[in-house]
């Protein structure tokens, strides 16, 4: 029986063209130039990085003042991947980590390195490794990874309330 | 307003299993849709309105398929409404399908969700890169182990916990011929063997990826009561959302989930859910979130659901026995394993489960989630009329 013709296969793509809007281009910008720029909610007063959409979405409110956070943060959960997918940019086992930066108020996802994945713990302080200055785009992928910084780790109280 | 009651009068599902090459995905809806009418005693022609449901689009590559269910459904001249809320979706389609009888718009609706996964590939679809983030997101999997993680930390869970809820889970699915996953090799020792896919989830611990339908027959209750068969009547449903990433959020115990049973457990005047729940089937794509779920619908106190896994409370014969069906652990055609949740829930109430039955369960409790935990629908089912 002709299998091939039972199911057929037809690969599909699609290509986006992202209006970034004002809120986040600020961040764009801020990246472009090696700088993480989040913005503060007028309202609640708590920093998003990134300020996606430009709104706070507790109070529902453009987020206002520019502020920069980081470079460092507190890794507050993470996943270890060990399973290959399509379309997979990086070599597995990796650490993905969601990652609090100093003064942002929102974890946000980046890969570990120079570090074992078994020893990558919740509370480790990093910090990025940027792509040469050449090759800087408006893209988080301008940090290559975060590092450890053997600074002590953060305690729980600190990140437990943004798990 | 008062509501009309709404009963399930027929309950249909297809074998859930990894390949259905031998159907299109209207042929497999179509199989889940005549055996729930064979089961209702009714045909298409008796049917007044089709509510479906399936997860996103992009997991098969079918852009609105049901545009083409139409045909498939006799849907001509009838309301077709598509329902759409993420892993949710097949619990959120039932509930929109019983307010167009508690509306008292319809007297009789079939309602439909669906996932034929080996026509694409949720994992790709599922871990789309985006302009703001970086692409580090590796699926579902990728996405809840990192919150898995924080549970496990702030409630100090022992390691052994998920590996218990698969073994209970994929245990049980032998008792259902519908289950995708018929495994009778599990042993806790061999659970906690399995490779860790996305630590601190293993392999074990996971869903599998399934082709598979289910469809209800919903009635009024001057439909219902003229018809012989056991019916599951409908005592309360409830929806709740909340954004995915906010600053602050609980994402271990998403807020809009508490709210969410807190509303449908007071509809259905359920005042002790531990107590008054005979069955619940819960949506738990990844074992960790059976005492996860437990704390966030309020049958255990925070920080204490681990214990109930641990005590057997979930077990079949436990005090609250959660996935007798095997769940979604043991089959998980994504858009329909909502509407398996709550149709499961309806035939133990109506004493038709088979050999995973709950012995006497005359109250149960269907849950869905979906998105990043961001959409919950649920539903209180019983034997007796509320
Ligand atoms: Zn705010």
């Amino acid at each position: 029986m002709a299998d091939d013709i039972l199911r057929i296969r037809t690969p599909i793509g699609i290509d986006y063209t992202w209006s970034s809007g004002p809120g986040s281009v600020v961040y764009m910008r801020g990246l472009e130039n090696g700088k993480l720029i989040g913005r503060r909610c007028p309202a609640c007063e708590l920093v998003y990085f990134p300020p996606r959409n430009g709104i706070c979405p507790r109070c529902g409110v453009l987020l206002a003042a520019e502020v920069e956070v980081g470079p460092r943060g507190t890794i507050t959960t993470f996943c270890i991947v060990n399973v290959p997918f399509l379309g997979q940019t990086i070599k597995i086992p990796y650490v993905a980590a969601t990652i609090l930066l100093d003064g942002a108020d929102i974890g946000m996802q980046h890969l570990i390195q120079e570090c074992e994945a078994a020893d990558v713990r919740m509370g480790m302080r990093v910090e990025p490794v940027w792509k040469d200055k050449s090759e800087w785009t408006p893209s988080l992928e301008n940090i290559l990874y975060y590092k450890p910084t053997g600074e002590p780790d953060a305690d729980f109280d600190v990140y437990a309330r943004h798990l | 307003m008062a509501l009309h009651r709404c009963a399930v009068v027929g309950v249909g599902q297809t074998h859930h299993t990894s390949c259905r090459g031998d159907v299109s995905i209207a042929g497999l809806v179509r199989e889940a849709v005549d055996r729930a009418l064979l089961d209702a005693n009714m045909t298409l022609a008796d049917i007044d309105a089709i509510v479906i449901g399936k997860a996103p689009d992009m997991l098969e590559g079918v852009m609105m398929p049901e545009l083409w269910l139409t045909d498939s459904l006799a849907a001509s001249g009838k309301p077709l409404f598509r329902v759409h809320t993420a892993g949710s979706v097949g619990g959120s389609t039932a509930i929109v399908a019983a307010q167009h009888v508690m509306s008292g718009l319809h007297k009789r609706v079939l309602t439909i969700a669906f996932e034929k996964q080996s026509d694409g590939n949720a994992m790709w679809a599922l871990s789309v890169p985006l302009p703001f983030s970086m692409p580090v997101h590796a699926g579902a999997g990728g996405y809840f182990s990192p919150i898995v993680r924080s549970y496990i930390r702030r409630s100090g869970a022992p390691s052994h916990i998920g590996a218990m809820v698969a073994v209970k889970d994929r245990t049980n699915a032998l008792k259902n011929p519908y289950a995708h996953l018929h495994e009778d090799h599990w042993t806790l020792e061999k659970a906690m063997e399995s490779p860790m896919l996305w630590d601190p989830i293993r392999f074990v611990e996971t869903c599998p990826s399934s082709d598979g339908a289910i469809a209800l027959v919903l009635a009024s209750e001057d439909v219902a009561d003229k018809m012989p068969g056991k019916k599951a009547w409908v005592h309360s449903t409830a929806m709740r959302s909340e954004p995915t990433m906010f600053a602050g959020r609980n994402q271990v115990s998403p807020r809009a989930g508490e709210m969410c049973a807190e509303d449908v457990f007071r509809k259905a005047g359920i005042t002790d859910p531990l107590k008054q729940i005979d069955a619940v089937e819960m949506y738990v794509p990844f074992s960790w979130f059976e005492p996860m779920w437990l704390e966030n619908l309020g049958f255990a106190p925070k920080d204490q659901g681990w214990r109930f896994v641990e005590d057997g409370v979930t077990e079949m014969t436990g005090a609250l026995p959660v996935n007798a069906s095997g769940g979604v652990l043991s089959s998980n055609p994504i858009g329909a394993s909502g509407m398996l949740r709550f149709g499961e829930a309806a035939l133990q109430v109506m004493g038709k489960a088979g050999e995973h039955q709950i012995d006497g369960a005359r109250t149960a409790l269907g849950h869905a989630y979906g998105g990043g935990s961001q959409f919950f629908a649920m539903w209180v089912v019983g034997s007796e009329k509320n």
